[in-house]
């Protein structure tokens, strides 16, 4: 269970993340964070004719909360920017592909829910 | 005069029967008794027992099971006024926990005595539950709060106590930090503050389950503990404080039996403890208290002292050799009591937790309740691992090669 939980995908994402940094011209900037584990992350978003043109993060946290953030940045580049509104947190659990704890499962969800504060003004979490 | 006898944890350990558990195939090593603290045998029996043979609502029936529950309730009483040598059982108020003893304070002796200007001097290593009700009393009545530094090992910085002092009038500081482990010196402190003209209020709830402690010769004037922390059940807290003081606040919570005389428009109160003690109190957990406080007088405080110290002595030297390792608080185990917290290079306190949770060892991660001491560390979260007396030094062992598998994991 253990290897699971730290399988070799979310070790590569953790240690090398993808669209890592920051977008000097992004149209929204949205910060989370998990007060209660200091997990941190800033969503940088560029928008293109409804679509996500580009995306980047910074963080710092958790191997899962930052190595979700950034599988969440390749699931939703050049997506349209309607869908995105309402991305599934169960699309993003999938790609983990692991057995998330509820003790962890803040971690693991921190990116989806500041993209759906980025783009909807205020937090619709999911149940 | 009781031989003083070194723990013997192995035999401690067959006291308590979750040490029994496995968790992911492996032995339970529970590290994290700052949180709260295994229970023995004989607590859970003794409120088992009175569950199944006297439950009834102390203080009121003139039935014999009403009044077995009473005179269990109030020997517990009588056994926690001899464990921190009360002068009474006058001074021993039962409350939920540590928070609720000190909101006790802040809403009863607080609002009537703090006022617009007034300082209230706390720490930097207070847990929330010693700093928020102060922020909430503050806010609320127009006082200030201020701060006695820390230094880099943890410690306070005391050189100019006396200056810091002035017209302050309560000092309100933990015993022992939860989170970095330093054992604070209170009647030093103590001492200080009464010289200045403050009152002191003490958070003992890391102190009392791990050394002695005599509220007379600290000379304080509160001294708020849990019972969970301590062998006890959950539910059940004490609050100690001069009798002077709680005769002369006004009551906390109102309702049945802190009552004399309610008539329509007006009530007068019970005599101490229970002006403090509104509606059914938790009896089963009180009683528990009771047993767990017996157990702890058997093993000896000073040997419990020496247990731990011993544990902390032995885990700081097997720490620091994981390399990147860093470790906050005293490095010296004298005034370093039974918490350690540590981070880890590239590994977050959460994933190490979680990765050495799968070697069954159950470690804390997280702020500890203590933001604004993570705040002056200049971390989000440590690893703590916290001892009892049922730790043996084989477990700090066991803490070391997880922490060794999860910087594999992470290399």
């Amino acid at each position: 269970m253990g290897d699971d939980l730290y399988r070799e995908q979310i070790l590569e994402h953790y240690k090398n993340p993808h669209h890592f940094g920051e977008l000097a011209d992004a149209d929204i900037t949205q910060e989370g964070d998990n007060p209660l584990c200091g997990d941190v992350i800033t969503l940088y978003l560029k928008l293109d004719d409804g679509k996500l043109g580009e995306v980047s993060f910074r963080g710092r946290g958790c191997a899962i909360s930052q190595a979700s953030a950034s599988m969440l940045t390749d699931m939703i580049v050049g997506k349209p920017v309607a869908e995105l509104k309402s991305f599934p947190t169960k699309d993003l659990l999938e790609e983990l592909g692991i057995q998330i704890s509820p003790a962890r499962m803040k971690c693991a969800t921190l990116s989806v829910n500041t993209l759906r504060v980025a783009l909807n003004g205020e937090s619709h979490e999911e149940d | 005069m009781i031989e003083a006898r070194a723990i013997n944890a192995t035999a401690v350990r067959a006291d308590f029967p979750i040490l029994g558990r496995s968790i992911n195939g492996k032995p339970l090593v529970y590290l994290d008794s700052a949180a709260t603290s295994q229970k023995p045998a004989v607590v859970i029996d003794i409120m088992d027992d009175y569950y199944r043979r006297y439950n009834a609502n102390p203080h009121r029936g003139v039935y014999t099971i009403s009044e077995e529950a009473t005179a269990a309730y109030e020997s517990a009483r009588q056994q926690v006024v001899a464990f921190i040598n009360a002068a009474s059982g006058k001074e021993v108020i039962f409350t939920r926990n540590t928070t609720e003893a000190i909101n006790l304070v802040r809403y009863s002796w607080g609002r009537a005595n703090i006022r617009n200007g007034d300082r209230i001097l706390l720490t930097e290593m207070e847990h929330h539950s010693n700093l928020v009700p102060w922020q909430l009393l503050a806010q609320e009545v127009g006082a200030s709060l201020e701060f006695l530094r820390i230094d880099d090992q943890g410690m306070l910085q005391l050189d100019e106590l006396d200056a810091r002092l002035e017209g302050v009038r309560l000092l309100a500081i933990t015993h022992q930090s939860n989170t970095l482990g330093t054992i604070n010196p209170i009647k030093a402190i103590t001492a200080a503050a009464h010289r200045a003209g403050a009152l002191v209020l003490i958070d003992g709830a890391q102190a009392v389950p791990h050394m002695a402690v005599d509220v007379r010769d600290l000379d304080v004037d509160f001294y708020a503990f849990s019972g969970h922390k301590m062998c006890g059940p959950t539910g059940i807290g004490v609050l100690w404080a001069r009798r002077a003081l709680l005769e002369a606040m006004p009551p906390f919570l109102g309702g049945g039996d802190m009552i004399k005389r309610v008539k329509l428009h007006e009530a007068s109160w019970n005599d101490l403890p229970w002006k403090f003690e509104a509606g059914t109190p938790s009896v089963a957990e009180g009683i528990g208290l009771g047993a767990a406080v017996d157990y702890l007088k058997n093993l000896g405080m000073d040997q419990v002292r020496t247990h731990e110290r011993t544990l902390v002595d032995y885990a700081l030297e097997k720490l620091q050799e994981i390399p990147g390792i860093v470790l906050y608080g005293p490095r010296d185990p004298e005034i370093h009591g039974g918490s350690i917290s540590f981070t880890i290079p590239d590994i977050h306190p959460h994933d190490l937790a979680t990765l050495v949770d799968r070697e069954g060892i159950a470690v804390r991660a997280g702020h500890h309740c203590t933001q604004p001491l993570m705040d002056r560390l200049g971390v989000p979260a440590t690893t703590r691992a916290s001892f009892y007396i049922y730790n043996q030094p084989d477990e700090v062992d066991q803490l070391v090669s997880g922490i060794q598998k999860a910087q594999k994991v992470f290399a």
